[in-house]
């Protein structure tokens, strides 16, 4: 399941709702991940975009991934501006055992911040600003270049 | 035509070009001074499917699309 939001992750709501989706699958391991955006740097939060035809075949194949080991992936992300000190990514893996979960959060996790595509920006002093420098080049990149 | 379209941060609006591999898309934006700064740091997808050879086939309708460095989260 993957979820978009136009501005902040209503976190409360999705923790409720995905641990109610899957109290009766008997999985014995719910790890969430949520991430918050901190005041840093002077900014006022930060903004997103999303390509979405690739973000949702990288999910599938993530989702694909877990079902083979009997987990299950769920994640939400905004789009947008999201301001300081509300969530703009959560991210949860369902499974029977606890040691396969918190492998695959972690993994998951990893891959998405490496290779989601998705755009982050600073809001700062009313501008948009490019995070260039915490961003990460997809795999296989640079064909194009000389 | 081909369509080429400039995802996230590239201020770029898409181009139509008459191409028929990457391979000619490289060489029509190394030219291009306000994309040529990004095609070292950028991934392509054809049709929406990432691609890693300049020598996929493209053509008419085909839809190429950069993707600069990410940071979801």
């Amino acid at each position: 399941m993957l979820e978009l939001f136009d501005g902040p992750v209503p976190v409360e709501e999705i923790m409720v709702r995905w641990y109610h989706d899957e109290e009766g699958s008997n999985y014995g391991a719910f790890i969430p991940f949520i991430g918050t955006i901190r005041d840093e740097d002077g900014i006022s939060g930060l903004s997103f975009d999303i390509y979405e035809p690739i973000l949702e075949s990288w999910f599938d194949a993530w989702q694909e991934r877990a079902k083979e080991a009997g987990a299950v992936l769920k994640m939400a992300h905004s789009r947008g501006d999201v301001p300081l000190h509300t969530s703009s990514y959560v991210a949860a893996v369902f499974s029977p055992k606890r040691k396969v979960a918190l492998k695959m959060i972690n993994d998951f996790v990893e891959d998405f911040k490496a290779s989601a595509p998705i755009w982050k920006y600073d809001l700062k002093e009313g501008k948009r600003l490019y995070a260039a420098d915490r961003s990460t080049p997809i795999g296989g990149s640079g064909i194009l270049g000389a | 035509m081909v369509r080429v379209e400039f995802l996230g941060p590239i201020q770029k609006d898409a181009l139509e070009l008459e191409v028929t591999s990457l391979r000619d898309v490289a060489a029509a934006l190394q030219s291009d001074a306000e994309v040529k700064d990004w095609l070292e740091t950028c991934a392509v997808a054809v049709n929406d499917t990432l691609v890693k050879s300049l020598d996929t086939a493209l053509k008419s309708g085909d839809k190429v699309s950069l993707l600069p460095p990410v940071c979801g989260g």
